[in-house]
């Protein structure tokens, strides 16, 4: 059994358990304020500390998980629902017009420093979790769609794909039917990637104030809350920086090892 | 005392038993071939005497080269020992040798490994002048890419002779060759081995190609060696059943129904295809390589006709261009009087009464489908698709046809042998009874015993619904049996046709006599035991 896979999986499973968990119980509300017990370090009470304003760390950072998770799923899916679709399609008609449109339009975004533009459209759409989740997705629209045309154009050429032209399908039908099918370990792997890029990329527009807006606990924020205090109360950027280091190690991990559980040549490599 | 004596070598990987107390030896200036179906331990044999096996592998008995233990060698003395006393050459020259380095550096690397006493660059040139590639006429400043593949496989012969190593090991050296160029490389690689009385031995699956330059032939089956002897007495008289029953399929004969052409099917009028070349500069037109050049001919209903010719003269492009799969520049194909290709896309009636077989067993079938929905898959082309039970009918009918069982089609394609898959392909070419077939070097993956079930197979069928087919090949020795009339086409155009006997035994133009004289056959009196 892989190593990768069971510890990246493990950490993932971890953060996912956790935000499912906030729905029904925290060991506090995690809105609660409770100025006379503020700053204080992990102890029997609050296992991982309080903030500023006396909040319960553990129960933000579980509750955080949600708004981590919640924006890295949709933007992956945004991602992952139009550039997936567009490789494919650019693989279908290899060397045309659409070809060169899309993947060029791929080139376009990809030159833009992707936290920049995220900036850009939440200050002129203002911020808010939905916003940065559509900025993140459009990022992740050009990463799909290279993955999928690479995969794609090595299958287009593969002579199970001659037969099905042969049987007179079209490039839509043997896009669908043989095409994606195939290159599906591919696009599980790159999505894990995505989704710990997308975690981190949420976390900075958070960082900055362009992310989630109080009182939704976010980590970024807490981080940015914890940059005044970090003398006094380490404990409060520690906590949730571990959390996003760890959450984005184990999805790394899991996308790993998926790959190789996945990719039939690096199975054959080892046995 | 033999150069290369191999006793009792056992190998097992990780458990599996790969070579069973194999024994041989290779004295200085012998040809010795091993020959054998894939899978029979040819290649294992000779990754034992570099000690080049794969991990978890585990062998027992002896290998002295040259009067050294190899088995008891250790790692680095062993590295001291390859490319200096033996040489190896593989089978693909394109991926052994390295694309971002000149040849003449490859060799010289070869020489500076082992030979400090030699001036590298001077002996590259030597070696390279060696093996047909004089210095004036291929500079050793030249890339992989810019050489034929003949061409690579002498370079890949240079690196192995470039320290005058006392062993040359061969493992399939011509089998990703022309007909024409193997025979050439391995006239070379014969008078090499003569000329600085090395030993030789060569790993061939082709019982034709060692037939007339081996010394001793050594047969394989099953990781044993069933029975080795003098090349000519073995071809002589074979005394094992199974190389017997090699000798049979390698000059297998199947013997056609007869046919009655009525009227013509297919009819190709000269036809263009050309394939744009990349732009040299920015403003002027890209230039273009006609790979099909004004080619004309007719399939009769019920014809059997071959088409051969060597790799890049344009037969696959032939076969993509019938099957309508890519747009002609010039000429008309009509099937049945209805052109495949009409105003730029393809025609879907025409398309439904053909199909096609290929050469690849492993790719040709998705790997994520049952063998029931990859055999059905030309249904697609049926205006009135065939209800599930009708389906399931056909799918059996046409398992049973091709020699398999109808409970195979819920199995998926990795769990058969490469024979077994082209038989699904068949059967897929078949399930909708096309009027004309393209087998695109149907038989040229499969081992002989093999690919002589499946030439049979093919006959058969063409008794049972009167198949007309255009069967594509470089290989004559096939097409030579499985059709009744050929084309020869060499650089896009076609030189010669006519009946295959005829053009068989009374060829007209030159090339055709360089073919059918470049390739390999096994003497005579063999052909029909």
């Amino acid at each position: 059994m892989n190593r990768n896979l069971i510890f990246g999986g493990a950490l993932s499973a971890l953060m996912v358990l956790a935000a499912l968990m906030s729905f029904v119980w925290t060991p506090f509300e995690h809105t609660a304020m409770d100025i006379p017990s503020k700053l204080q370090a992990p102890n029997g009470v609050h296992w991982l500390g309080t903030d500023h304003f006396g909040r319960d760390i553990f129960s933000m950072i579980m509750v955080g998980a949600r708004t981590s998770i919640a924006v890295a799923v949709v933007a992956v899916g945004i991602g992952f629902s139009l550039g997936v679709p567009l490789g494919l399609w650019a693989a279908a008609r290899r060397g045309s017009w659409a070809d060169e449109i899309i993947m060029r339009g791929n080139d376009l975004i990809f030159a833009f420093p992707s936290l920049v533009i995220a900036i850009l459209i939440t200050a002129i759409f203002g911020a808010g979790a939905i916003n940065a989740i559509i900025a993140i997705g459009i990022f992740n629209i050009p990463v799909f769609a290279r993955v999928t045309r690479g995969g794609a154009l090595s299958l287009w050429a593969r002579e199970f794909i001659l037969a099905a032209r042969v049987a007179g399908k079209g490039a839509a039908w043997i896009s669908a039917e043989h095409i994606l099918p195939n290159i599906a370990n591919l696009l599980i792997v790159q999505a894990t990637i995505q989704f710990s890029l997308g975690i981190l990329a949420e976390a900075a527009l958070s960082y900055v104030g362009l992310g989630a807006q109080p009182p939704t606990p976010s980590w970024g924020r807490m981080l940015a809350d914890a940059q005044t205090l970090v003398s006094i109360a380490p404990h409060m950027a520690l906590v949730p920086g571990f959390a996003i280091i760890l959450t984005v190690l184990g999805l790394n991990l899991l996308g790993d090892g998926l790959r190789d559980v996945l990719d039939p040549r690096l199975r054959v490599a080892r046995s | 005392m033999s150069l290369l004596d191999i006793r009792n070598i056992s190998l097992t990987i990780n458990g599996a038993p790969i070579l069973r107390d194999v024994s041989l030896c290779v004295d200085q200036g012998e040809v010795v071939a091993i020959t054998g179906e894939s899978g029979s331990g040819k290649s294992m044999t000779a990754l034992a005497v570099m000690q080049l096996l794969p991990q978890g592998s585990t062998t027992t008995g002896h290998i002295t080269l040259d009067g050294q233990e190899v088995t008891a060698t250790p790692e680095a003395q062993m590295c001291a020992l390859r490319g200096n006393t033996v040489g190896m050459v593989f089978q693909e020259p394109m991926t052994a040798l390295n694309p971002v380095q000149t040849i003449g550096a490859q060799v010289a690397e070869a020489v500076r490994l082992h030979r400090p006493d030699l001036d590298p660059i001077r002996r590259a040139a030597e070696v390279l002048t060696r093996v047909g590639l004089p210095p004036d006429k291929v500079p050793p400043s030249r890339y992989p890419h810019a050489l034929s593949g003949g061409q690579r496989q002498r370079v890949v012969i240079a690196i192995a002779i470039a320290c005058g190593p006392r062993l040359l090991i061969a493992d399939e050296p011509t089998t990703a060759l022309d007909v024409t160029t193997q025979a050439q490389i391995l006239d070379l690689l014969v008078d090499l081995a003569r000329e600085d009385d090395m030993g030789l031995m060569m790993i061939t699956h082709d019982l034709a190609v060692v037939a007339s330059m081996a010394n001793r032939i050594a047969v394989m089956q099953h990781g044993r060696i069933v029975e080795t002897g003098e090349t000519s007495a073995l071809l002589d008289a074979p005394q094992h059943p199974y190389t017997k029953a090699l000798f049979a399929a390698s000059s297998h004969y199947v013997t056609l129904p007869g046919t009655v052409e009525a009227e013509p099917l297919l009819k190709v009028q000269n036809v263009i295809r050309d394939y744009p070349l990349p732009r040299t500069a920015l403003f002027r037109h890209p230039g273009q390589m006609r790979a099909i050049d004004r080619v004309s001919f007719d399939i009769q209903r019920g014809a059997r006709v071959g088409l051969v010719g060597e790799s890049g003269c344009g037969k696959s492009t032939l076969t993509r261009a019938i099957l309508g799969l890519e747009p002609v520049q010039g000429g008309t194909i009509t099937l049945g009087g209805v052109p495949v290709f009409s105003s730029g896309k393809p025609n879907l009636d025409v398309r439904r009464r053909m199909q096609v077989v290929f050469q690849d067993p492993y790719g040709s079938f998705n790997p994520r489908h049952r063998v029931a929905r990859l055999i059905t898959e030309p249904f697609h082309l049926l205006e009135q698709k065939p209800s599930l039970a009708e389906r399931a009918d056909r799918v059996a009918a046409a398992l049973t046809d091709v020699g398999l069982s109808p409970d195979d089609a819920t199995k998926y394609p990795h769990q058969f042998s490469g024979g077994q898959r082209q038989r699904i392909a068949i059967a897929r070419a078949l399930i909708i009874r096309p009027e004309l077939i393209v087998f695109d070097e149907a038989v040229s993956a499969l081992d002989v015993s093999v690919r002589a079930q499946i030439l049979d197979l093919i006959a058969e069928l063409c008794g049972q619904y009167n198949l007309t087919y255009l069967f594509i090949s470089h290989d004559l020795s096939v097409v030579r049996t499985i059709t009744d009339s050929v084309m020869v086409m060499q650089n896009g155009k076609i030189v010669e046709q006519g009946q295959t006997s005829a053009v068989f035994k009374n060829p007209q133009h030159p090339y055709t006599r360089t073919l059918i004289d470049a390739a390999p056959i096994l003497p005579e009196r063999n052909r029909y035991a």
